[in-house]
């Protein structure tokens, strides 16, 4: 095997914590791009949260949108650009918290976007508070008692819901959380991609991401939190495929 | 001696919601103002109250819609772009003339900005903010012992007048400690019952809290009238503001907030030197405190302002007495701090060449 | 006012820089100065350091926010890169010289020299490093009476953790004893 830094990704430092899954994330996005030979031709949304700087890693045109709305954003820019490939990048509060109207809607609609969703059950950029995906008993600044104490109610699974609505084409949940899980995490966002360039509409893959910082974990012990707590309230697998 | 504590700014102002006995807590997080919401998570719990992590701005001043609908002394607090989220929200409980307090720990604008302390959010907050003509009583503490003064006076003004009332602090104020007195809680007005609560119609007729009022004249266009003529009222009892050495002041520095307190140290180092300067800080943003301005415009030869802004608050001042007098500004957006020594710069530079002397 | 001392305290997460600032504000307090702190927030908190600033002065507080400090409290080598430059001239600076490896560049600060992590070894935890700084930082700037900061860290420690405020008070007299003052090079 072949090691080749992507054209997609600048050669650059990231702000991201020791252990974080963003950075794998960035770049399987990359080399999917590369691959598919897209890269100048891809227009992305960054989000509000840690992958706000997203820009500065990623050699493509992006637009930084107001927290939760790159779906319509990225409504906005590929109803007047078809022939472009435009995906949007969102954590889980961004998605599926102060965006989930956003989120529903333009799955709804079969928007032929790609949606790559990082799913680490907290607030990184705030600071640590509860996220729409936090589990129950889960700890955070916001739910000092573990969630489910105070009426927080349970996580949303984003696949799950999303999978009762017509207009959504593909939906997969992968993890990055160990090299057989990163592998497995490729092939779905690429497919995402392919589908787009296919035509066939509205494509979301969540990918249960680390965040050893906020989790209060080394970067060991949050793989090990992935694979042994979330994957149990989040199974991985394809979810639609149509 | 009351009780004097340490902690942090947000911290402080959710004490003191708390001891001003606020029962519902609605927010989402952004930085600066965190704190608010990690400390009310416990807190609120712990005397019976309701915290809830909203899902966005928007839905958390909805929250308070419906608390404040339900009787409930409520809050809930953000900072520059999550305010303007809730904007829509406002303007419908203005109209509806429900109480609760809205808290606006401020950053660096427009857009996502910065997470700095900035203030350029003063016209959105004085001037209405959402779609229609209402007004919001705006507070802005400059020191931590006014953050829990005020924030607990907000609780009774909000009530007392039924209108929302928002604290309109700033990165710095929101971080900082500061030690402060921890009086217990005094109400400060006289707060009627209640009588327009929505808590079920057992024994009375049923009532109805809406904002749509199709009909203009005896209906909307009365509605309108009547809010305006409340503001009046609310005009002539609220005027808050520091005033310092305004006396026999040649030179008006005026600021609000944390610039505020800056300005004050910059104007007794000015004194100290001989300079004839004074200082005039409004406490309440709207409305105005007009007088002091008015009356130092008699005996002060020029002004200057300082905000961490582009230059907004100007506005009101020079409105407030009529442009009499020159008015210069210090100021800048996005994160920018004044320092006394700048002010004081300023302040000899202005005094060196005054502006209108040569005309 | 002119008569605000302007601290900044810095190190790496874990080192107690936050924790030494909260023992100066309380003992400010106990003292009956005016005081305020503030502790670096958002994002400036990745990448490592933490860093938190003190006011300190006899009248009321007019700033509250420090860009440029009379005093600088530097526990590990990133915090002197970081913050050096903003010292203002003729300043002081307390360099933690068990970890710090540079000499510090600027001459026209005066240096308190302190191996506070070694004291605080020596002592049993390394943990008290930030209060064996306190120490040689109090002990040369006279602004508050010793006595006053043991109690303040008496005050916030002493119910959670008896055992430690020992060793913290150990280290603050012996480090006030420990240290070399270098003076500007002009
Ligand atoms: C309107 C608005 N509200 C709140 C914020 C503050 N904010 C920034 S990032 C963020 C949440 C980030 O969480 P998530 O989307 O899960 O991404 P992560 O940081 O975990 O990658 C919030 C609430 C904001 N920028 N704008
Ligand atoms: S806080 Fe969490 S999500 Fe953010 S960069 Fe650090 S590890 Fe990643």
């Amino acid at each position: 095997m072949e090691f080749h830094y992507p054209d997609a990704l600048y050669n650059s430092h990231t702000h991201y914590c020791p252990g974080c899954g963003h950075g794998i994330t960035h770049r399987l996005v990359a080399e999917v791009i590369d691959e598919l030979g897209i890269r100048e031709k891809t227009i992305a949304t960054a989000p509000v949260g840690c992958a706000v700087l997203f820009y500065d890693y990623m050699k493509f045109d992006i637009i930084e949108c107001a927290h939760g709305r790159s779906p319509a954003v990225a409504t906005g820019i590929k109803r007047i650009l078809s022939d472009r490939v435009v995906f949007t990048y969102q954590g889980d509060g961004d998605l599926a918290a102060i965006g989930t109207a956003e989120t529903i809607h333009a799955a709804n609609r079969g928007e032929n976007i790609t949606v790559i969703f990082i799913n680490n059950a907290i607030y990184g950029m705030t600071g640590g508070q509860m996220a729409p995906t936090t589990m129950l008993g889960q700890y955070s600044t916001t739910t000092p008692k573990g969630r489910g104490k105070n009426g927080e109610g349970a996580p949303i699974r984003v696949c799950e819901l999303l999978s009762s609505l017509e207009g959504v084409c593909y939906l997969e949940r992968v993890a990055v959380s160990s090299p057989k899980d990163v592998m497995q995490a490729k092939r779905a966002i690429k497919k995402a991609f392919e589908n787009q360039l296919a035509g066939k509409g509205y494509s979301l893959v969540e990918v249960l991401s680390m965040c050893p910082t906020d989790w209060k974990l080394a970067p060991e012990d949050a793989l090990k939190f992935v694979n042994d707590d979330m994957k149990k309230i989040f199974p991985l697998g394809v979810f639609k495929d149509r | 001696m009351a009780e004097k504590i340490l902690l942090k700014g947000n911290e402080l102002l959710a004490e003191a919601a708390v001891r001003a006995g606020c029962q519902f807590f609605a927010g989402y997080p952004i930085t600066p103002q965190n704190e608010v919401s990690e400390y009310l998570s416990w807190r609120l719990p712990q005397v019976g109250g309701v915290f809830i992590q909203a899902e966005s701005e928007v839905a958390a001043i909805n929250m308070l819609f419906g608390a404040s609908a339900a009787g409930a002394r409520c809050m809930t607090s953000s900072s520059s772009p999550g305010i303007s989220l809730k904007q829509e929200g406002i303007s419908y409980i203005t109209a509806a003339e429900l109480p609760c307090v809205i808290v606006n720990i401020q950053r660096g604008g427009p857009g996502l900005g910065n997470i700095r302390a900035a203030q350029g959010d003063y016209f959105q907050a004085v001037k209405g903010g959402g779609h229609g003509d209402y007004r919001l009583i705006v507070l802005a503490p400059a020191t931590l012992q006014e953050v829990y003064d005020l924030t607990m006076n907000a609780f009774d003004y909000a009530d007392y007048w039924r209108n929302p009332v928002m604290i309109l602090g700033d990165g710095i104020l929101g971080q900082m400690a500061e030690p402060v007195e921890t009086k217990p809680y005094k109400p400060i007005l006289q707060i009627p019952p209640k009588d327009y609560i929505l808590d079920g119609c057992k024994g009375r007729a049923p009532r109805v809290i809406k904002t749509l009022i199709l009909k203009p004249e005896l209906g909307l266009v009365t509605h309108n009238e009547e809010m305006q003529a409340k503001y009046r009222k609310i005009e002539q009892a609220i005027q808050l503001c520091e005033e310092y050495e305004t006396a026999d002041a040649e030179l008006i520095v005026s600021a609000y907030g944390i610039p505020g307190r800056v300005a004050k140290g910059a104007v007794k180092i000015a004194r100290k030197k001989g300079i004839k300067a004074g200082l005039i800080r409004p406490v309440s943003l709207w409305p105005f405190p007009k007088k002091p301005f008015v009356k130092a415009a008699q005996t002060a030869k020029q002004f200057l302002v300082v905000e961490m802004s582009q230059g907004q608050f100007i506005e009101d001042v020079k409105l407030a007495m009529e442009c009499r007098r020159p008015v210069e500004f210090l100021g800048k957006g996005g994160g920018w701090y004044p320092t006394q020594e700048a002010i004081l710069e300023k302040i000899e530079q202005m005094l060196q060449s005054p502006k209108g002397a040569k005309s | 006012m002119m008569n605000e001392t302007r601290i900044i305290i810095a190190g790496f997460g874990g080192q107690g820089a936050v924790a030494l600032g909260n023992v100066l504000a309380r003992a400010c307090m106990i003292e009956g100065k005016s005081v305020t702190g503030m502790v670096a927030y958002g994002p400036e908190m990745r990448g490592g350091t933490a860093s938190a600033t003190i006011v300190v002065c006899d009248d009321e507080i007019a700033c509250p926010f420090v860009e440029t400090p009379d005093h600088a409290i530097i526990l590990n080598q990133q915090s002197l890169d970081k913050f050096e430059d903003s010292i203002v001239p003729n300043g002081l600076i307390l360099v933690n010289t068990s970890i710090i490896r540079r000499p510090v560049r600027r001459t026209d600060l005066t240096q308190i020299q302190v191996a506070a992590t070694e004291i605080a070894r020596s002592l049993g935890s390394i943990k008290s490093a930030n209060m064996a700084a306190l120490g040689a930082f109090i002990q040369h700037t006279k602004l508050l009476r010793m006595e006053n900061v043991e109690r303040g860290m008496r005050e916030l420690f002493g119910g959670k953790n008896p055992v430690m405020v020992e060793t913290n008070i150990r280290a603050l007299r012996e480090a006030a004893q420990r240290f070399t003052l270098v003076q500007p090079k002009q």
